[in-house]
């Protein structure tokens, strides 16, 4: 099935594109068909830059315990370093 | 196998003998509200006259394997077009990322993909080796489209393969605005062939009874067919979803579908 429900993302920074990095001010989350990851569904991540236009966009589709997993990692390390920097972030 | 069938037996219909030599290219079709988009032609060489088919891309968009499905229209005798939906918002981006960019803005309008395809067919009808008569295929999103378009425009074939949101709307809160189509059977100007996955859940086998109960109250011409064993997308090749059996057997039923109501 096509779940078509996506969250929307407001963030900041930088991705690596087919052309070379660019900023980045968007992501879109969203649990639904792969175009290259062979499986019937994936959660897939688009890293975005709307004002470059639909092809400033850095795609992943992961299988859904990678994506847990891969989200648990990203809040271990954010968490590490607001404890190194002592600066919340949340 | 579940089949379902209220046929008009009148309609037999035949291919014009031909070399399978076809002709495929980029054109660019005046769409909805005279938007200049891209569309995708295929067909054969050769006088006609043929019946066409506008091939309703899915929601991953105006990609090679929908291409691949138009090139196969062109083998078997028919005029293929395909528009890119995606036209107005990712003019020349990949597929993918057109279809990303769309999705993250709620999908294509209905009144607009009743547009694109009705200048699609326009632009077929206006071929040489047109005979006048056009159907529609799509699959997925594609499939709601296609019956969404013969529900809004005089078609003389259609094909739903397994299109959700026909009957029951998509999960609340969902981005993409697709409402159900059922209150405008009435209104279906053609033969419908669906095809089906008995394990699909978008489209569930309810949800394919409801349609069909819809279909004979209103004495409409339709043909269904739902596959043990096959959920949704059993077409797609390159999935993990493909069941050679149903997309075998479905690619039987469009052709004989089509050489019925699209050659005679």
């Amino acid at each position: 099935m096509c779940t078509y429900e996506t969250e929307h993302v407001p963030i900041s920074g930088s991705g690596k594109g087919p052309a070379g990095w660019f900023s980045l001010s968007a992501a879109t989350v969203y649990f639904d068909h792969p175009v290259h990851a062979a499986a019937e569904h994936t959660l897939n991540v688009d890293f975005l830059n709307p004002d470059l236009g639909p092809s400033a966009r850095v795609a992943v589709e992961l299988d859904p315990a990678s994506a847990l997993a891969l989200a648990r990692a990203i809040i271990a390390a954010v968490e590490t370093a607001e404890a190194f920097t002592g600066t919340v972030v949340r | 196998m579940l089949r379902s069938r209220c046929l008009d037996p009148s309609a037999k219909g035949s291919l014009p003998s031909m070399s399978h030599d076809m002709k495929a290219e980029t054109i660019t079709i005046a769409g909805h509200g005279g938007d200049q988009i891209e569309a995708y032609l295929a067909q054969p060489l050769g006088h006609g006259p043929f019946g066409g088919v506008v091939v309703i891309h899915h929601m991953p968009g105006y990609d090679r394997s929908t291409k691949e499905i138009a090139r196969r229209f062109a083998d078997e005798g028919y005029i293929a077009l395909m528009p890119n939906l995606y036209s107005r918002e990712a003019p020349g981006a990949s597929p993918d990322d057109a279809a990303a960019t769309v999705r993250a803005r709620g999908g294509v309008p209905d009144e607009r993909l009743v547009g694109d395809v009705g200048a699609a067919s326009k632009h077929i009808k206006s071929l040489a080796s047109s005979n006048g008569k056009v159907g529609t295929i799509g699959y997925c999103s594609g499939g709601r489209q296609s019956f969404l378009a013969a529900c809004s425009l005089q078609l003389d074939a259609a094909v739903d393969c397994y299109g959700a949101a026909i009957v029951n709307p998509l999960p609340e809160g969902s981005p993409v605005k697709m409402s159900p189509l059922v209150g405008i059977v009435k209104d279906l100007s053609c033969p419908l062939l669906g095809l089906f996955g008995e394990e699909d859940q978008h489209p569930s086998p309810e949800e394919v009874a409801v349609l069909e109960k819809h279909l004979v109250e209103h004495g409409k011409t339709y043909e269904f067919h739902s596959y043990p064993g096959a959920g949704h997308a059993f077409f797609c090749v390159d999935r993990p979803s493909f069941r050679p059996e149903a997309a075998k057997d479905g690619w039987e039923q469009i052709d004989h579908f089509f050489r019925r109501y699209l050659t005679s």
